[in-house]
């Protein structure tokens, strides 16, 4: 049987083929499709999802991030994994 | 009022032939035959109207979608427009080989319905002789394509007690989702509420069984659970308010917010054949009727929970009290809720039933 994912630094989420994450233009604005779902993911959510690309580790989004929003790394690091988790729980994102 | 946004999904019942007999059956009790069906190149002109006016996901079903032959095409054209395809089937008469010839043509998602969990079950409600085996292959084969795929699981009387074996098949199956989904009572159902409606004891085990699966299958399975109405506390968000995300589009073209909507008798809806569908979603006057909050009355009106579940089920309102704009009875602020509790108890403890099976009537 399947195990529940738990997501570690070295873990490399991806978006899975049939979860879609693309632009609307209509709406001005970015949308994942998956499953009978439709979410529109912040700001801050967009930035992660757009790391998830099968090779870049949880240890470098949160790098990346920091660096990005010129915040600590304790700062981000609860929001992103937190975040990835619950998206793995969901089935949105798969970890490599 | 009118639409405040664009739609995002289209549920297009392609055809209201189906294989399967089930007494619950969401399709009208009045089922359209073939020759009304939109063809190919209307159906082909809906999608990319209902592409051009935003929506993001089709949900193709019916009936059975995958009687149509030109399924394909339609699946091909979604895809190429970005829209997010769901395949909506019984999964009795799907080879292998055509789901794969779907697959390629972009298609995303799966559903495959399971009438029991036990063989004997899903013979029972669907009417159709070895169903299950069939089903079971192909779910297999939606994972073998490569794609993610949903049980639908409609309960009632007859399988309540199979839900923890819809749990473990599901997860056999490699399945991402199970709907749980109670039966809604309208059209077929409606007609079969008393060969149908379970008891209170059985709902009480359900959701306690629905509820730990979901703790302890986190991360495997994502089980969605549409609770019995007639049992409940609070109705749900309907269609997630009328005509405000999802449009339906019956066989024949007919535009409706919901799959019940035509048994609400005042209410006339427009049709792709005479209007565009940019012109029904914005003007309809039977789509506009129940959008937003205007329409509402007390207890409703005043209630905070109305930005939740939209004041609930205009169907189930009218079915039940014959007002649509009356609170859903499925609330128990709704003057009418003690009547469906005790209506569920009567038909659940009625032991003398027979189905109305889901059939076309043979008439002009």
């Amino acid at each position: 049987m399947q195990q529940r994912a738990i997501l570690t630094p070295s873990s490399k989420p991806i978006v899975p083929k049939h979860v879609h994450l693309q632009f609307d233009n209509l709406r001005g604005k970015w949308v994942v499709l998956a499953p009978e779902s439709v979410f529109w993911p912040d700001e801050q959510s967009l930035e992660i999802l757009k790391l998830c690309d099968g090779k870049t580790s949880v240890k470098a989004m949160i790098e990346h991030l920091a660096k990005q929003y010129a915040a600590p790394k304790s700062v981000i690091e609860p929001d992103v994994t937190e975040f990835l988790q619950e998206w793995s729980d969901k089935l949105l994102i798969r970890v490599i | 009022m009118p639409a405040s946004g664009p739609p995002i999904g289209i549920l297009a019942e392609l055809t209201h032939r189906c294989p399967l007999q089930c007494p619950y059956c969401s399709n009208p009790a009045d089922l359209l035959k073939s020759s009304s069906e939109l063809n190919s190149k209307e159906w082909l002109n809906v999608f990319e109207q209902a592409a051009d006016l935003g929506i993001l996901q089709a949900h193709l079903s019916g009936g059975e979608p995958t009687v149509r032959r030109d399924l394909e095409q339609f699946i091909e054209y979604l895809d190429s427009r970005g829209i997010y395809t769901n395949l909506i089937t019984a999964g009795v008469n799907l080879s292998e080989k055509r789901l794969n010839v779907l697959a390629n043509c972009g298609l995303d998602h799966v559903q495959v319905s399971f009438q029991g969990a036990r063989p004997e079950t899903t013979e029972l409600i669907g009417a159709y002789k070895n169903g299950h085996q069939k089903k079971l292959a192909t779910a297999m084969s939606v994972r073998s394509a490569g794609l993610p795929l949903t049980i639908n699981a409609p309960i009632h009387r007859h399988n309540i007690d199979e839900v923890p074996e819809f749990i473990d098949l599901a997860v056999e199956l490699g399945a991402e989702r199970l709907e749980i989904a109670n039966v809604q009572y309208y059209g077929w159902a409606y007609l079969n509420r008393a060969a149908l409606m379970p008891d209170i004891e059985a709902v009480h085990r359900q959701v306690d069984i629905v509820e730990s699966a979901q703790a302890s299958l986190k991360g495997i399975l994502n089980i969605d659970f549409v609770v019995p109405d007639y049992y409940a506390d609070y109705p749900k968000p309907c269609m997630g308010g009328w005509a405000n995300d999802v449009l339906i589009v019956a066989p024949d073209g007919t535009v409706l917010p919901c799959h019940a909507a035509q048994t609400i008798d005042a209410l006339d809806f427009d049709s792709v054949r005479k209007q565009s569908l940019q012109q029904i979603w914005q003007h309809s006057a039977a789509l506009n009727k129940y959008r937003g909050f205007d329409w509402m009355e007390e207890p409703c009106r005043s209630c905070p929970r109305k930005e939740l579940d939209f004041g609930g089920c205009r169907c189930q309102a009218y079915a039940i009290t014959g007002r649509a704009e009356a609170t859903d009875p499925a609330c128990m602020i709704s003057p009418d809720h003690k009547g469906l509790e005790q209506l569920a108890t009567e038909f659940a403890h009625n032991p003398n039933f027979e189905f109305n099976y889901r059939r076309i009537k043979t008439r002009g």
